[in-house]
């Protein structure tokens, strides 16, 4: 069995990069792989899983990069060794999208007050619950709202456990405030009543990293391959098509690597 | 209900259109889950012919727990497979998660209690009309075993296709052993999840509606087989 | 000189005693099974071919004798005639050629020779059955036993069922049958086995039998079967 694996690799050069859910529906990938793919022959084979589940995967050895957008949870990453370096690659806003006809009046540029309102007036909201790198930000603006989630948790803050797309589809159909990147939103084609309410607010900054796995922890680890696409990414050429990546005209990942 | 011909009619225009991407993911579908009914069949065929005619302990317990084992849930499978196939688990070193062979392998795991329990049912069926004739002529529970999954070769392949059923419609496990990479471990299934992520559930009804058409055909191609086989062959 | 005893043979299945003390020695060529319905004929053929395992008792046979078995309805494999009888001398080892000429001998002594290549279970009842027979022959056993063989056939069929037992017979194999055509016993057998309720009631000589059997049972028996 380990020679079929083997053949099949030798066929193409390839690495895994575990991704999240909210870049693989935006399209990025799509867009972004066969540039890569003729630029350097490797071919990228994306999972795309929240970004906690993609951290896990990548501490297994399941992943040669990890892609995610969690600045706090890919720099623990890093300090438990299980990746070689940290390189911001861009960023995006989250946006809160919501009923348009608002009822908890939620909409405007503050997102932290927005949240509030909405806390106060118990209005359904859908949180991803799955240890995102969306969700990890929802939980922070929580906190920095000063909304403790523990005692004002009701019925109305729906915890459904489920990625974007799927997150997307369920607060469409409950008319519900949903946090989402803006990415995922521009992709999404199923929006019922729903609009973007809160935007445009500094602390809605998300930012994308790009991490090597610690070939010492994990020693099939692909690192020449793996590198190479982390270099082409953050070089200007890959910058460049990071930003030429437009839906309806409207860019959607803002290049930033150092 | 406007939806559903709005999907249908897309349906046929993607089939007409002859998208070769589409082609891919169908074909790979059909691979994956007609590899796993193959090697299920292998496994579980003579597995349930053990079942009906043999006579040890436990038994009674295996087959109660063959029936049970038929409502694994197939991302319950998933999870256990990539367990085992992950790096860091104790088949890491073959490299296979992410392929089309850890899908196989998942839905082979899925499949095999269901084709070992309609097996066990059907040879079981066969066991009571056969027994004491084979006995008689001096067949051991080992050949009589042998000699009814021939016997009962029309009825056991509808435990096949119940198993092929099964696995080309799930995709719980397919999902977290093959991770959906785009032109590598894409099936329909995991398709349709992710369009149905993507909110084009237009596109994701049209993908199930030729999905659904193609086990009909699979379905109708079996069923005249073996009308034919079985009037030339009885 | 008996070829098989049983000795305080009975048959227990739950709380029903199918058989019980049955003490018998088997010496005739051709010996007949006969009793009323239930009353254990089937079970007692079935201990003695080894199908059946008694709950008390032994079954002797002082020189062990190859057996085969025919029964009621013929189980025939979804496969062809000749396939059917091949089986059999298969499963004792017998190479494909010889096979091959043994079965379609025994077919063309059951009078089918035409049928070799047809589904043997789109064959008529009486057809199937003398396949069935020609399965059995074929094995060349010493005894033949016999489960109330014409019972499913109309009368041509039965006939000629009746024809290839008495060649099997000529041939020097030991039949025991059971029927309930008391001129098909009368036809075949040397000897009578009486049977009812489980117990052994007579053994005797055919003629002797039919013209006055020994017990009251018996004689009630026949007179029952008369109409």
């Amino acid at each position: 069995m380990a020679c079929c694996a083997a053949a099949a690799g030798a066929a193409d050069r390839f690495i895994t990069v575990a991704s999240t859910t909210s870049t693989e529906q935006s399209g990025l990938f799509g867009h972004l792989l066969p540039v890569f793919e003729k630029a350097s022959g490797i071919k990228l084979r994306v999972v795309a899983l929240g970004t906690g589940q993609a951290l896990d995967m990548a501490r297994r050895g399941d992943a040669d990069v990890v892609f995610v957008h969690d600045p706090a949870a890919e720099e623990k990453f890093v300090a438990e060794g299980f990746g070689l370096k940290r390189q911001e690659v861009m960023y995006n806003d989250f946006i809160l999208v919501g009923p348009q006809a608002d009822p908890a009046k939620a909409a405007g540029n503050d997102i932290l007050e927005g949240l509030r309102r909405i806390a106060a007036s118990k209005s359904p909201f859908v949180s991803r619950g799955d240890k995102s790198g969306t969700h990890a930000a929802e939980l922070r603006y929580w906190k920095s709202a000063g909304v403790d989630l523990a005692t004002t948790k009701g019925p109305w803050y729906r915890d459904t456990g489920s990625g974007m797309g799927p997150a997307l589809n369920t607060a469409a159909s409950m008319n519900a405030y949903l946090l989402a990147d803006r990415g995922s939103w521009l992709a999404f084609k199923n929006r019922g009543a729903l609009g973007i309410l809160v935007e445009g607010d500094k602390a809605l900054f998300n930012q994308y990293g790009a991490i090597l796995v610690n070939p010492a922890r994990h020693a099939h680890v692909k690192q020449a391959d793996g590198q190479a696409f982390i270099d082409w990414i953050v070089s200007p050429t890959g910058q460049q098509v990071i930003a030429a990546y437009r839906i309806g005209g409207e860019q959607l990942f803002f290049p930033n690597a150092k | 209900m406007s939806e559903i011909a709005q999907s249908l009619a897309l349906a046929g225009e993607l089939v007409a259109a002859g998208d070769a991407k589409l082609a891919a993911i169908v074909w790979l579908s059909l691979k994956v889950s007609l590899g796993a009914t193959a090697l299920a069949c292998v496994l579980g065929m003579p597995l349930g012919a053990l079942l009906a005619v043999g006579r040890f302990p436990g038994r009674r317990s295996l087959i109660v727990l063959f029936n049970g084992l038929m409502g694994l849930p197939p991302v319950v499978v998933g999870l256990l497979v990539y367990l085992l196939l992950s790096r860091a688990g104790p088949l890491g070193s073959f490299g296979l998660l992410f392929t089309p062979t850890a899908m196989i392998i998942a839905q082979t795991v899925l499949i095999t209690p269901i084709i070992a329990a309609l097996t066990r049912q059907v040879i079981e069926d066969e066991w009571r009309e056969y027994r004491e004739q084979l006995r008689s002529l001096g067949a051991s529970r080992a050949r009589a075993g042998r000699t009814l999954l021939w016997n009962a070769r029309f009825s056991l392949t509808t435990a096949g296709l119940a198993g092929f059923g099964r696995a080309v419609a799930e995709v719980g496990a397919v999902m977290i052993v093959g991770g959906n990479i785009d032109g590598v471990t894409r099936v329909m299934t995991t398709t349709i999840a992710l369009e149905t992520s993507k909110g084009d559930l237009p596109l994701a009804l049209a993908l199930g509606a030729i999905l659904v058409a193609v086990v009909l055909v699979i379905n109708a191609g079996a069923f005249i087989l073996r009308q034919w086989a079985e009037r030339r062959w009885g | 000189m008996h070829w098989l005893e049983l000795q305080g043979l009975g048959l227990t299945e739950g709380a029903t005693r199918i058989l019980s003390d049955i003490d018998l020695k088997v010496g005739a060529g051709r010996t007949a099974l006969l009793g009323p319905n239930g009353a254990g004929k089937s079970t007692l053929l079935r201990l003695m071919h080894g199908l059946l395992r008694p709950s008390v008792g032994r079954i002797d046979w002082p020189q062990p004798l190859t057996q085969a078995m025919v029964f009621q309805r013929p189980v025939m494999l979804r496969t062809s005639v000749l396939a059917n009888i091949e089986y059999g001398l298969a499963l004792r080892g017998v190479p494909a050629g010889v096979r091959r000429r043994k079965a379609q001998e025994a077919l063309a002594r059951v009078g089918l020779p035409e049928l070799a290549q047809r589904q043997a279970r789109k064959l008529s009842g009486g057809e199937q059955q003398r396949v069935a027979l020609a399965r059995a022959w074929a094995l060349e056993p010493e005894v033949l036993f016999l489960d109330e063989p014409t019972a499913s056939l109309d009368p041509a069929s039965s006939r000629e069922v009746e024809r290839i037992i008495g060649e099997i017979a000529a041939g020097g194999a030991r039949i025991v049958m059971t029927t309930h055509n008391l001129g098909q016993a009368h036809r075949i057998a040397e000897e009578v086995i009486y049977i009812e309720g489980g117990r052994l009631m007579e053994q005797t000589a055919t003629d002797a039998f039919f013209i006055q059997p020994r017990t009251a049972a018996a004689q009630a028996f026949i007179r029952a079967e008369s109409f």
